[in-house]
């Protein structure tokens, strides 16, 4: 029985700018950061109440995993901002939005209501998406 | 409704200034009349405005602050006296007794609990990264994993 998911990935084309956007800019925790060889490392950082959920910071560089041609198709589709990361929750959508936005945090969609709930949408340093929602939005 | 309508914008963005004035500002003297006089609100008003906003009081949002910022400040090697002073507490008791209290350690524990992680890092990367990861990004196969030190 599967309990729980305790690492996921985000790519991201540039570490040392990941970290400073997940971690100064959204608040989040440094977890792991060890240094794997050269221009790499094993980055991972926590939602700031979320401990136990670690989101691997991964940098999409040539490798078994990314060929030459994949990593620059990855880089592309990324910062063409096709890729949407997830949904992260807050207690109050309106003070969380005013507060990204004068960290810098550029916003795709304002806190809209919506049929499900009320929504906005972010993207990374990297142009990750991801949906941000008030926690009551999911208590239904 | 988007953003621009929505209710009550300018009393948001007063208390999302005081939550960054307390976030800029935790290792000074702060106290909750200039915390509420930086955004224009009466004591009382405010500290209910900012319960509603962050689920918490404006104090237990400094103190949170300054024990997580003393864990950052410990795992850089800072002395439990030293972070004391610098996250804004005059008195070493009164800073180890809240930071037990929220984390469940002393300070001292703490940081050599942490002491002690960097090292088995030091010593054994492999073992704190997933070996998925570190085959399919290369990582085993360009160098010895266990050799990487940091």
């Amino acid at each position: 029985m599967i309990t729980k998911m305790t690492i996921t990935n985000i790519h991201v084309i540039d570490q040392d700018s990941a970290y400073d956007f997940y971690i100064n800019k959204l608040g989040f925790k440094l977890v792991d950061d060890i240094p794997m060889g050269p221009n790499t490392r094993w980055l991972t950082v926590s939602p700031p109440e979320q401990a136990d959920l670690q989101l691997v910071l991964f940098p999409v560089t040539v490798s078994k995993m990314f060929p030459e041609e994949v990593a620059e198709k990855l880089i592309d589709l990324i910062k063409r901002g096709i890729f949407g990361c997830g949904v992260l929750t807050c207690n109050d959508i309106y003070a969380t939005y005013e507060e990204l936005k004068a960290k810098g945090v550029e916003f795709i969609k304002a806190p809209t209501q919506e049929f499900y709930g009320t929504e906005a949408l972010f993207k990374d340093d990297s142009g990750n998406y991801f949906s941000l929602q008030p926690i009551n939005n999911f208590d239904k | 409704m988007t953003i621009e309508e929505y209710p009550r914008i300018y009393l948001y963005r007063r208390i999302v200034q005081a939550k960054l004035h307390i976030d800029k500002y935790y290792a000074e003297k702060l106290d909750l009349d200039n915390i509420s006089d930086e955004a224009h609100f009466s004591k009382f008003h405010f500290i209910r405005l900012f319960k509603s906003v962050y689920g918490t009081t404006p104090h237990r949002y400094l103190t949170k602050v300054r024990i997580d910022t003393a864990q950052d400040l410990l795992k850089q090697g800072k002395t439990v006296s030293e972070v004391c002073l610098s996250v804004g507490y005059d008195s070493v008791s009164t800073f180890s007794g809240l930071f037990s209290k929220s984390v469940g350690k002393t300070p001292a524990e703490y940081s050599n609990n942490y002491k002690q992680r960097k090292q088995d890092i030091e010593a054994k990367p492999a073992l704190f990264v997933p070996q998925c990861y570190a085959y399919m990004h290369g990582w085993t196969e360009n160098s010895n994993i266990e050799e990487v030190k940091l």
